[in-house]
C-alpha cells in the first residue's frame, strides 16, 4: 500500500504537470482538490483515465471520481480493492 | 459620428527580442535555417506555475505578450471591455498530439487537456478566464487574416463606442508535423537562407517561424498612445494587376492621397513564387514611395503581420525607421503615415493604415 | 440609428434534410436524425449515437460537381448549403454588390488530416490536404465555389458558438454599412477528432439526447452546415427582395469560469441575452420562442436553465433545443438554429423538444414536446462553447 501511494504521487505530479510540487510535499491524506492540493475537474477526467490505462478500473460517471480522489489514502485503497491489472 | 481608434500599446514575442521594449531591433538576431523559433521570454516571470501547467506553448506566448501590453497601457483588468485573438492554427501543438494519441493508441486512453488546448480560442478564452474579462470574446481564424479580422472587429465595436478597450492579440506556433508536412509541399524553403539573405533568396517557399503580438485599442487618445488605426481591408482574391488599383481605391475610401503615405511596410516573404504581388508596387504610383520589409526578421506564419503592425505602431511612436528593415540604404525620418499591405501565397491580402498621433 | 439587417435567403444540410424543406418536414413530423455512427469507423461506435449527414463524400462531390477527394467533408457540406442559401435569396452575380462571407467551424479539414496524418511523406496524392487543414482554407474554398472575389471573408472559432458569431459579425457590417450582403453560418464535419475529444470529457450520451431532462446523460454529436445571407435595407428595396426575417438582436459575452465547463448561475449566458435585449431594443416578456443551446450535458442545462430564469423570471418563454433531432453539430449549431428559428418565424411553429420526460429537479421547466402553432413575432436562440463563449441571437418577422 504504501508504495503504491508513493507511485501516485508520482504520477499525479508527473500526468498533471506538477512541476513546482515535489512527492514528499503531498501528504496521504492531503486534499486533492480545492483547498489542497488545487485539482480542478479536468484534473479529474485525466485521473480516471490513470486508472483506466495504468490499474485497469473503468469508471463510467466522473461523479464517482469525487471520493475516490478525495486524496492520494482514498485513491490507494480504492485501486487496491478493484484493480485488474 | 465614428469615433476614432487608436493603439494604446503593444506586446510581442517573436523569432527578434520584441518582448523587451528598451530597445527597437537595434541588435538582430540571425538565423540560418529553414524554421525559426521565437525567443522565449522567461515565462515564470509571468505565469504562475500551477496556472501554467497545462498551458500549450501558444498560450504562454500569448499570456507574455498580452501582459507586456495590458502593462503599457496601464490598464486595470476590469478595464478591458473585449479580447478578440486571431490565429491560423490556434495551439496546433496540442492539435498535433492530440491527433498522433487516437491513432497510435487507437482511440483509448486519451486525456482531455490536449483536446481542450486545441479548440482554436482556447488562447482567448484563457486570457478571459486569467482576467475575469466577461465581454465580447472572439477568435478569428482565417489564415493570413486572422489579425486583420480581429483588428477589423475591435475598430467596428470602437467606432460606434459600443466597447472603450479591447485588448487584441494574435498568435500561431510552429510544431513539428505541420513543419515537416508543409516541407512536403514545397511551402517552407529547402536551402537554409541567412536572415539577411532571405528577401532576396529568389527561391521558393516561406521560412517559417511563430509569435504571439498583443495590443490594446482604445476609442480615447492617451499620451503614449502608439497611432490611429486609419482603415482595413482583407480580399480573399486579388490578382496581381489589381494589386495597386486596390490600394489607391482604400487610399481614397479613407480620404488619402498616394503622396501622403510616408512608407510602405510588405510582407515580402522571399517566396520568389508569391513576392511578385510585392514587386508591382516597385513601378506605377508607389515607385518611389519608401518601403520596408519585416518578414526576413519574424519568419513567415499566418499570424506574421502582427509583427508587421508591431513594427509600424514602434516606428510611428519612436519616429525611427530601423535600418534592418530597409533594403537599399536610403533612410526615412519619422514617418507619419504608413500603409502595410500583405498576403500569403497569393491569398488573403490585407492593407493597414496607421497614423502618428 | 442601426439600420435593419434582413435575412433574405437560407440553406442548410443536416442530420433531418439535404435543404431547408427537408429540414422543416422532419422537424414537424419528429423525424429524429440520431443513429448509430456509420461513416467513420471508431471503436467508440457502440457507445455514441451521432447526427450524420446521409451523403457520403462521394454522393456530396457528385452533387457539387467537384473532383474526388479534394476537400474536407467539412468543405462539401459548408458548399451545399451556402449555395441553397444564395439560390434561395435569388442572388445570381454574388460580386454585383460588396459581399461577404463570413464562416463558422471548429474542425475545419481535420477530417481529412487525421485520416492521412501519417501517409503523407509516402503519397503525394493526398497532399492537398495539408493546407487543408487550416479552418480558413475551407471557408475560402466555400467562397470560392461560391464565386466569391475581392471579398470581406473570414472565419471564425469560438467553438459551439462559431456561427452564431459570425452571424453576429455579419449582422453588425450591414448595420454599419461596411457590407451591403454577407453570407453567414457555419460548417462542421464529425471527425474522430471530436467524437475522442467530447469522449474524454465524459459528456457523449449512449442513447437518444434529452434536453432538458432530469435523467439526461450527455450530447449526441452531429454534423451539419448553415447559413443566412443576410441584405441592408437599401439592398432589399433597391432589389425589392422577399424578406424571410430579421437579424434584430445579438450579443455576446464570455462566462470566465471553466475552460469547458458553464458557471452555475450561467453568469456569461445572462450577459449574452441581456446584450441581445437590448439590441434588440426589447423586453424579455416580448420574446414568443426560445431555441435553447440545450445541449442536453449536466453543466449545459442547468446552468442555461438558470439563466433562463435570471432573464425571464416566473415568464420563460415556451422553449426547446432541437438538438434533440441534429445532435449538437457544434460550429454549425448557431447557423441551424437561425434557420430553424426563421422557419419557426415563417411558419408560426415551435418545434419539439424530443425525448424529455422528466423535469430536472433543481427549477421548474419544462420544454414544448410537441409541435405547437403559435403566432411568433420574436425567436430568441442561444449559443454557447468552449472557453466560456456565450452568444445569443434574437430574429424577428418585423424590422
Amino acid at each position: 500500500m504504501s508504495e503504491l501511494k508513493q507511485e501516485l504521487k508520482e504520477k499525479i505530479i508527473e500526468q498533471l504537470n506538477l512541476e513546482d510540487v515535489a512527492v514528499d510535499e503531498i501528504q496521504d491524506n492531503d486534499l486533492l482538490f480545492g483547498e489542497g492540493l488545487g485539482l480542478d475537474s479536468i484534473d479529474a477526467l485525466e485521473l480516471i483515465v490513470m486508472l483506466d490505462k495504468d490499474y485497469g478500473i473503468k469508471l463510467a460517471d466522473p461523479k464517482e471520481g469525487r471520493k475516490i480522489f478525495e486524496s492520494v489514502q482514498t485513491m490507494a485503497a480504492y485501486i487496491e480493492a478493484n484493480r485488474s491489472r | 459620428m465614428k469615433k476614432p481608434v487608436y493603439i494604446q500599446s503593444v506586446g510581442s514575442v517573436s523569432a527578434q527580442k520584441t518582448f523587451d521594449s528598451s530597445s527597437f531591433l537595434e541588435d538582430i538576431i540571425t538565423y540560418n535555417d529553414t524554421t525559426v523559433r521565437v525567443i522565449d521570454p522567461n515565462y515564470k516571470e509571468y505565469i504562475p506555475p500551477a496556472a501554467a501547467r497545462r498551458m500549450a506553448k501558444g498560450i504562454k506566448m500569448s499570456t507574455v505578450s498580452a501582459k507586456n501590453a495590458l502593462t503599457e497601457a496601464d490598464l486595470e483588468e476590469r478595464e478591458v471591455d473585449a479580447i478578440i485573438v486571431g490565429t491560423g492554427l490556434g495551439c496546433i501543438g496540442d492539435s498535433e498530439k492530440f491527433v498522433k494519441d487516437i491513432i497510435d493508441n487507437d482511440e483509448q486512453f486519451l486525456t482531455p487537456t490536449r483536446f481542450i488546448q486545441s479548440s482554436h480560442n482556447t488562447v482567448a478564452g484563457q486570457i478571459a478566464l486569467g482576467m475575469g474579462c466577461k465581454g465580447h470574446n472572439f477568435t478569428y481564424v482565417h489564415s493570413s487574416i486572422s489579425l486583420e479580422s480581429s483588428l477589423l472587429d475591435a475598430k467596428l465595436q470602437l467606432e460606434e463606442d459600443e466597447a472603450q478597450t479591447i485588448l487584441v492579440g494574435a498568435v500561431d506556433e510552429l510544431v513539428d508535423h505541420h513543419v515537416n508536412t508543409h516541407h512536403l509541399i514545397g511551402h517552407i524553403k529547402k536551402e537554409p537562407t541567412e536572415t539577411f539573405n532571405v528577401l532576396k533568396s529568389q527561391t521558393k517557399g516561406a521560412i517559417f517561424s511563430e509569435g504571439a503580438h498583443f495590443f490594446v485599442l482604445s476609442n480615447k487618445k492617451k499620451a503614449g498612445s502608439y497611432a490611429e488605426l486609419l482603415g482595413i481591408k482583407t480580399f480573399n482574391t486579388l490578382q496581381i494587376e489589381e494589386v495597386e488599383n486596390e490600394i489607391l481605391q482604400f487610399l481614397n475610401e479613407n480620404i488619402l492621397d498616394p503622396e501622403e503615405i510616408d512608407l510602405l511596410l510588405l510582407g515580402n516573404n522571399g517566396d520568389v513564387e508569391f513576392d511578385t504581388y510585392y514587386q508591382t508596387l516597385n513601378e506605377g504610383t508607389f515607385v518611389s514611395h519608401s518601403k520596408a520589409y519585416f518578414k526576413h526578421l519574424s519568419g513567415e506564419y499566418d499570424t506574421a503581420n502582427g509583427f508587421g503592425f508591431w513594427l509600424a505602431n514602434k516606428i510611428l511612436k519612436e519616429g525611427v525607421v530601423p535600418s534592418a528593415v530597409l533594403r537599399d540604404n536610403h533612410e526615412i525620418t519619422s514617418p507619419k503615415t504608413i500603409l502595410i499591405y500583405n498576403q500569403y501565397r497569393g491569398e488573403n491580402h490585407s492593407l493597414l493604415l496607421l497614423r502618428k498621433c | 440609428m442601426g439600420r435593419g439587417v434582413a435575412i433574405t435567403g437560407m440553406g442548410i444540410i443536416s442530420a433531418i434534410g439535404n435543404n431547408v424543406q427537408e429540414n422543416l418536414r422532419s422537424l414537424t413530423s419528429n423525424k429524429i436524425g440520431i443513429s448509430k455512427i456509420t461513416q467513420i469507423k471508431t471503436i467508440h461506435e457502440d457507445e455514441i449515437m451521432v447526427g450524420e449527414i446521409e451523403d457520403t463524400n462521394p454522393v456530396l462531390e457528385k452533387k457539387l460537381g467537384i473532383e474526388a477527394n479534394q476537400w474536407s467533408r467539412t468543405v462539401l457540406i459548408g458548399s451545399i448549403a451556402a449555395k441553397e442559401a444564395l439560390e434561395s435569396a435569388e442572388i445570381t452575380d454574388i460580386n454585383e454588390v460588396s459581399t461577404g462571407f463570413i464562416s463558422g467551424t471548429t474542425v475545419g479539414g481535420m477530417d481529412k488530416s487525421e485520416q492521412y496524418f501519417y501517409d503523407y511523406e509516402k503519397n503525394p496524392g493526398i497532399r492537398q490536404h495539408i493546407t487543408g487543414l487550416h479552418a480558413g482554407d475551407s471557408t475560402n474554398k466555400i467562397a470560392k465555389y461560391l464565386g466569391l472575389e475581392k471579398g470581406f471573408v473570414t472565419t471564425i472559432s469560438t467553438a459551439c458558438s462559431s456561427a452564431a458569431n459570425a452571424i453576429m459579425l455579419g449582422a453588425r457590417m450591414i448595420k454599419s454599412g461596411q457590407l451591403d450582403r454577407v453570407i453567414v453560418g457555419g460548417t462542421d464535419s464529425l471527425s474522430k477528432f471530436t467524437i475522442n475529444g467530447f469522449k474524454t470529457l465524459m459528456i457523449l450520451s449512449d442513447t437518444y439526447s434529452t434536453p432538458f431532462d432530469d435523467n439526461r446523460k450527455g450530447l449526441n454529436l452531429g454534423e451539419a452546415a448553415a447559413y443566412l445571407v443576410l441584405e441592408s435595407d437599401a439592398m432589399v428595396q433597391k432589389k425589392q427582395k422577399k424578406v424571410l426575417g430579421y437579424v434584430k438582436g445579438y450579443g455576446n459575452a464570455n462566462d470566465a469560469y471553466h475552460q469547458t465547463a458553464s458557471s452555475e448561475n450561467g453568469d456569461g449566458a445572462v450577459l449574452a441575452m441581456q446584450k441581445a435585449l437590448k439590441v434588440a431594443g426589447l423586453l424579455p416578456e416580448s420574446i414568443d420562442y426560445l431555441n435553447a443551446h440545450g445541449t442536453a450535458t449536466p453543466n449545459n442545462d442547468l446552468s442555461e436553465g438558470r439563466a433562463l430564469l435570471r432573464i425571464f423570471k416566473d415568464g420563460v418563454p415556451e422553449f426547446s433545443s432541437t438538438k434533440s433531432f441534429t445532435g449538437h453539430t457544434l460550429a454549425a449549431a448557431g447557423g441551424v438554429e437561425a434557420v430553424y428559428s426563421v422557419l419557426a418565424l415563417q411558419n408560426n411553429l415551435i418545434f419539439p423538444n424530443l425525448n424529455f420526460q422528466t423535469p430536472m429537479k433543481e427549477f421548474d421547466l419544462t420544454p414544448i414536446t410537441e409541435t405547437k402553432e403559435k403566432p411568433l413575432q420574436t425567436v430568441l436562440s442561444n449559443s454557447f462553447g468552449f472557453g466560456g463563449n456565450c452568444s445569443t441571437l434574437i430574429f424577428s418577422k418585423e424590422a
